[in-house]
């Protein structure tokens, strides 16, 4: 709130409805505006959005750099194709499975953190990687001798999400107003976003949240301070991993299919690149930077289709395109807003710090030879 | 009086680098202790020993009576026994305020789930953290500065922060790590004033200094240290005519 535009300040009830309108009616307004291929992709920013926030606890709220996070929505993923699709020939209700998917992806969390996360920095990374790899490539050959994850093929036909009866992955008409799948799975991921959101601010804004602060900016000291890094940092880890979980399940099931492909190392550096790209440790900023790195790569398909209508031919394949355009806004980022598009106060600090060393400096000198 | 923190025959080797040998001290409840000598003499080393941060390569650590070598500094701070740095380590992107109720992790209890759900025990201790932090800033002179940001106040100011930061967790025995240094005579003294008023709240005092009238000012009893060893230990006056003493800070053979 602190820094939201005067009006909203000034008039929050009605800013939070207007929001709270304009969410309820987006995927009618992008379905009917842009196609409703535009719903998916509104569905998978909302995805990105929640896994955005669960790496934001541990890189952003702990500093803990963590380069495989996408194996604990591999996690959540898989355990919700297991336990709801012909796999196995089980089929347990969604709100048995998506719980157990992000306690499966907290529990790997800590298993993953208890002995890594006396590394620092790089070597979390590295080791992180590491991680990430493994279990992709654990999904990719486990389909023999017993077949679990049915190798590259991956699990198909995966339950869609079913709340008594009322199947989100058929069409409906309610009222008169057709329903597809992707509008519905909107407002669950909605739903969860949200969820994620009110999770992430009150965690932010509690003892684990300074704690976690306390880590980031000097974990000495906060050892110092009574704080046991140890289980805090653990903490952040299981959280992070929790709601990674969680949206791998949303993902399973709003898919009807997954494989080891989806869960390669591009996409952990994606995840962490909305968070460098929006602001890390900044809620608004996060979901701001899942947004645009779900949306514009969508966008850019367009390119293609333009060079084709203008020039006759593709001449540059939208796809290659899109990796370099995104490694020169990343330089861009980094020479102009270090500190992301939204920065929170605290990062924004923290990256003019240099100034203000030498200003520190300056005065401590000052006070020396008083 | 009783000792409340015993150190017995701790040696502390880096690789081939013996910077502590067989120290011995005792600080008794209550005091204001010195520990005096010149650098390098392995003063912070000992500070760093005492408080977890590093582990001992031999001898024994109590606090009152309990082992506390090799312990964790989480654990060490809360048997009540807490620290500053010689070069101040404060957030310094948080607020002074948050600085000072980060000290109040260790006596509070909120979890994961106590945060998310913020029920009245929740906000209850939230705001008992609020208020103990404002009431520390208050003690140690910062009664306005609770919404600066740490590293924003000036050299002085800091050196107050930490030490409200570190009175947070409730310590029984607070050692200070060279709290003046870097300080005009008015503010040494304005320090060594907060020093009697923590006596006084019955914290005892383990201070390590440069300044030597500070020390001889402001302590009940001082040890030495030089190269690693304790050369002298008593009441100031007595350390102030110690030939050792005076051939480590002056150097010579002993003319």
């Amino acid at each position: 709130m602190r820094n939201a535009p005067e009006w909203v300040r000034r008039h929050p009830g009605f800013a939070f409805a207007m929001l709270a309108v304009l969410l309820a009616v987006l995927p009618f307004a992008v379905g009917a505006g842009l196609g409703r291929g535009w719903v998916r992709v509104l569905d998978f920013a909302l995805l990105y959005s929640m896994l955005a926030l669960g790496l934001n606890i541990v890189v952003g709220y702990a500093g803990l750099l963590d380069l495989g996070y996408i194996a604990f929505y591999a996690l959540g993923a898989y355990l919700f194709a297991w336990l709801g699709s012909p796999q196995f020939g089980l089929h347990l209700p969604f709100w048995l499975i998506l719980p157990l998917g992000a306690l499966l992806a907290g529990t790997f969390g800590v298993l993953l953190g208890a002995p890594t996360l006396r590394l620092r920095g790089d070597y979390l990374a590295i080791v992180t990687l590491g991680f990430g790899e493994i279990i992709r490539i654990f999904m990719n050959n486990l389909d023999a001798p017993i077949n679990i994850t049915n190798g590259p093929q991956g699990i198909n036909l995966i339950d869609p999400v079913s709340i008594g009866g009322f199947s989100l992955g058929s069409r409906h008409t309610v009222l008169g107003i057709q329903l597809f799948p992707p509008t519905l799975y909107y407002y669950l991921f909605l739903a969860f976003t949200l969820f994620t959101v009110f999770v992430a601010m009150r965690l932010q804004d509690s003892r684990i949240g300074r704690a976690w602060a306390a880590i980031r900016e000097d974990e000495i000291a906060a050892a110092a301070m009574g704080i046991n890094t140890r289980n805090v940092k653990l903490l952040a880890f299981a959280m992070g991993a929790t709601f990674g979980g969680l949206a791998g399940g949303l993902f399973a099931s709003f898919q009807g299919f997954i494989s080891p492909e989806s869960f390669n190392l591009m996409e952990s550096i994606m995840i962490l690149c909305m968070i460098v790209l929006g602001g890390m440790g900044n809620i608004p900023g996060v979901i701001l930077g899942a947004v645009l790195l779900t949306v514009l790569p969508e966008a850019l398909r367009y390119l293609g289709d333009w060079q084709r209508a203008t020039l006759g031919h593709v001449v540059v394949d939208p796809n290659d395109l899109r990796m370099l355009l995104f490694g020169v806004a990343m330089v861009a980022m980094m020479l102009y807003r270090p500190a992301g598009l939204l920065p929170s106060h605290q990062r924004k600090r923290e990256f003019r710090a240099e100034d203000g060393a030498a200003e520190q400096e300056q005065a401590s000198l000052y006070d020396a030879k008083a | 009086m009783d000792a409340m923190l015993t150190v017995e025959n701790v040696t502390k080797r880096f690789g081939g680098l013996q910077a502590l040998e067989s120290v011995d001290l005792s600080v008794r409840a209550g005091e204001v202790y010195g520990l005096i000598g010149p650098n390098g003499a392995g003063k912070t080393t000992l500070f760093n020993c005492m408080t977890g941060l590093y582990t001992v390569s031999d001898g024994a650590i109590r606090l009152d009576g309990t082992a506390i070598q090799n312990r964790k500094p989480h654990e060490i701070v809360g048997r009540g026994f807490a620290r500053t740095f010689q070069n101040i380590r404060l957030f310094a992107n948080m607020t002074a305020l948050e600085n000072v109720m980060v000290g109040r992790h260790v006596r509070t209890r909120a979890g994961v789930l106590g945060a998310v759900l913020r029920g009245p025990h929740t906000r209850a201790e939230e705001q008992a953290i609020r208020d103990r932090a404002q009431s520390l800033m208050e003690f140690v002179g910062l009664k306005n500065r609770g919404r600066t940001l740490a590293g924003h106040l000036a050299y002085g100011d800091q050196r107050r922060l930490e030490i409200a930061r570190a009175l947070a967790t409730d310590p029984k025995l607070l050692a200070l790590d060279e709290p003046v240094a870097g300080m005009n005579p008015n503010e040494r003294q304005q320090m060594g004033e907060l020093f009697l008023r923590l006596r006084e709240s019955g914290i005892t005092l383990l201070l390590i200094e440069h300044d030597v009238k500070l020390v001889m000012g402001v302590c009940d009893r001082v040890a030495v240290l030089d190269y690693g060893k304790k050369i002298a230990e008593g009441i100031p006056d007595d350390i102030r005519r110690d030939p050792a003493v005076i051939e480590a800070y002056l150097g010579g053979t002993g003319a």
